[in-house]
């Protein structure tokens, strides 16, 4: 069996570590005698070409449950792991078609400048920094826990000092390098992280004489032909559609992802970086699945789920069978390098919420010098930076899974179908972009709270502990009692001409084997009760999306019809023409 | 030639063309990619054995691994359609719109 250094300190993947550090550090200085005004802290001047968008977006979105978490899913579910690699690509083309070049040519630092442009900006304002602002925090959460786990896991280090460190890190970058530094991380990040990738599925493959037909049979034989066929992982239509909304609805409505569309010139720029990072991120799903199936093989499931209950260390256990010491220090410099790239951006698009929307759109009303804004941002990604410290700590050992998705179930219905409204519907109007923002954004968390995810395994976990555990039990006595009939069967004697002590034997058999059938009966009677005390969802599907954006959107709809706005309807034309040709963009 | 003024672009018949161009391209794209994607789960969820299916005989790749891969690539393919698209014509309808207004 394979012996593994992983989960001790791994004196290599420090060395690489401090090596991006250095690097990264030294561009955040670079980066901050460039960052002065605020198009340069929260648009980086809009100075990067759209191929460098490209990476950096890929570098944004791909984040460390991505790389090691498909990859797990992959190596220890099979096909099933594919279905959602799938499903975090299939946003971008919606972001190409819907988003990407009204939201360049319309708006300036945040997406709330495009659902803010015809209406009144303060409660658009106020609804779009709330919407940015719980799923920048779930998702950071979600990221921060992810972190302390893996660092844990990878470099030896505790939990908490993995926390502070990443927490430090992404200040700094963002702090002091704004947008420019968290570009070049994110783009840093991209390269390093699909480098990595690539040279795995290269090695993975050289040991399949460089052929999948060989990869696929091997991991057949191993695990069975169901292990490339889809299972359990979709077993309801009707929440596979529903997860399948909130994350290709989800990515369009990703704060840090909306953001980075204006560090680019133009909207020519914005559209060719998501061909860009379309391209790239497809590329890398395509290769976590070959690294998924490659580690069930090479790796063994035992030996992954041995190390991680999740799978997620599939990726490095394979690198550490492939490359060695070496290789593994390497993935695992990179896979913290996708952790800060990813939560770098996220604060800052946390801290453009509070700044830009909240702070000089609602409380000064859109009247605030550069110097302030800025000053105004850099307290607010302290603060963030430091609340995203804490929180991690605080859901230590929590299963946070299902922040994630939340965070895509908020995304695509408190932030996207106001966005998408504001942008198509000449009637939307501002009562009815901001029932829809909070509308989305309650009916998203109640009906995750109230869903099998949260409700039963997490809010009556020890309730579902107590019931499993009794129906265990009457489940043994079940069995013990069917035990008993089938050795009462036997001791029937069978025959044409029974003894009369034998017929007199069978019937006294037949009676035991009638008592204890009722016995076993009564005992499944009381099976059937204990597991009817089983706790249940109250709302049934594990991901709110298909409900939470119907809400959204028909409130938004219906609200904009109740509440016409004369002004906003007459400054659709201003909008049309900047939007299509690009006239007056920032 | 006289200058377009900025409130007139709306009834210019080559803003016309292009505004309404692009809105049936991203709509036509978007149904394609919403078709493609939950046609795949629709596959996912009613139909795994036709998914389970062998891609070859005595071969272990089922026909759902291209199928899943292939659902990736085309979304790409659909975005590499869009920028040809906007690259070639959108652009020159947009230089033209820009030049009648004179900047």
């Amino acid at each position: 069996m394979h012996q593994t250094i992983i989960g001790q300190a791994n004196p290599v993947a420090i060395a690489f570590f401090v090596a991006f550090v250095i690097a990264t550090l030294v561009i955040t200085w670079w980066a901050a005698k460039r960052t002065r005004t605020t198009k340069d802290f929260y648009a980086a001047g809009r100075s990067i070409t759209g191929f460098q968008n490209g990476l950096a977006l890929a570098g944004d979105y791909m984040s460390a449950a991505s790389f090691l978490g498909i990859a797990g899913l992959v190596s220890t579910k099979g096909y099933d792991g594919l279905i959602y690699s799938v499903g975090w690509l299939v946003g971008w083309p919606i972001i190409m078609f819907l988003i990407s070049e009204p939201l360049r040519n319309l708006g300036k630092y945040t997406f709330a400048d495009v659902v803010a442009f015809r209406l009144r900006q303060r409660p658009i304002r106020a609804a779009a920094a709330a919407g940015s602002l719980v799923v920048v925090l779930t998702y950071l959460i979600a990221q921060m826990v992810g972190a302390g786990t893996l660092i844990k896991l990878m470099f030896g280090l505790p939990f908490e000092l993995a926390i502070v460190v990443t927490g430090a890190l992404m200040i700094s970058y963002v702090l002091f390098g704004g947008m420019i530094a968290t570009t070049w991380v994110q783009i840093i990040k991209a390269a390093l992280l699909l480098g990595g990738a690539t040279l795995l599925v290269i090695l993975t493959l050289s040991k399949f004489g460089w052929s999948y037909g060989e990869l696929f049979s091997q991991a057949q034989n191993l695990y069975t032909a169901k292990f490339l066929e889809p299972g359990g992982l979709v077993t309801s239509p009707v929440d596979a559609f529903s997860l399948g909304l909130a994350l290709m609805f989800g990515t369009a409505g990703l704060p840090h992802i909306l953001m980075r569309f204006y560090t680019v010139p133009d909207a020519k720029a914005a559209r060719k970086s998501v061909f860009v990072a379309t391209g790239f991120i497809g590329y890398f799903y395509i290769l976590t699945v070959t690294i998924g199936f490659g580690a069930a093989v090479l790796v063994g499931q035992k030996v992954i789920m041995g190390i991680d209950k999740g799978g997620n260390m599939a990726g490095p256990l394979l690198a550490e069978v492939l490359g060695g010491n070496l290789f593994l220090g390497f993935l695992s410099a990179v896979a913290f390098a996708t952790i800060l790239a990813v939560v770098s951006g996220l604060t800052l698009a946390g801290a453009s919420a509070l700044s830009h929307d909240l702070y000089v759109g609602v409380i000064r009303r859109g009247v605030a010098n550069e110097k302030e804004e800025v000053k105004v941002a850099k307290i607010a990604t302290v603060g963030l930076g430091i609340c995203a410290i804490l929180l991690g700590i605080l859901f230590k050992g929590q299963n946070v899974a299902f922040l994630v998705g939340l965070t895509f179930a908020i995304a695509a219905s408190a932030n996207f179908p106001a966005l998408l409204m504001s942008i198509m519907w000449k009637r939307f109007t501002t009562m009815g972009a901001v029932t829809s923002i909070y509308s989305g954004l309650a009916v998203a968390v109640i009906l995750l709270i109230l869903s099998p995810t949260v409700w039963v395994d997490i809010v009556h976990k020890a309730d579902v502990a107590k019931v499993s555990a009794a129906v265990k039990e009457i489940d043994t006595q079940l069995q013990q009692s069917q035990q008993k009939i089938d050795e009462l069967q036997k001791q029937i004697v069978t025959g044409a001409k029974l003894k009369k002590n034998e017929i007199a034997k069978n019937k006294a058999t037949e009676a035991a084997i009638a008592a204890s059938t009722q016995e076993k009966d009564q005992l499944a009677a009381k099976k059937k009760d204990a597991a009817s005390q089983m706790p249940q969802a109250i709302f049934p599907l594990k991901n709110p999306g298909i409900y939470s954006m119907a809400a959204a959107f028909l409130i938004g709809i219906l609200v904009s019809l109740l509440s016409p706005e004369k002004d906003a309807q007459e400054k659709f034309d201003a909008e049309k023409v900047r939007e299509y040709v690009g006239l007056g963009a920032e | 030639m006289s200058k377009l003024r900025k409130e007139d672009i709306l009834n210019d018949p080559d803003f016309k063309q292009l505004s309404s161009q692009k809105d049936t391209i991203s709509m036509v794209l978007t149904i394609l990619e919403l078709v493609l994607y939950f046609g795949f789960i629709y596959l996912v969820a009613e139909h795994k054995t036709f998914l389970a299916q062998k891609m070859s005989e005595g071969g272990a790749i089922t026909i759902g691994i291209p199928i899943a891969v292939g659902t990736i690539v085309l979304s790409w393919i659909f975005t590499g359609i869009y920028i040809w698209w906007a690259n070639t014509k959108y652009d020159e309808l947009v230089k033209k719109v820009i030049e009648k207004v004179g900047g």
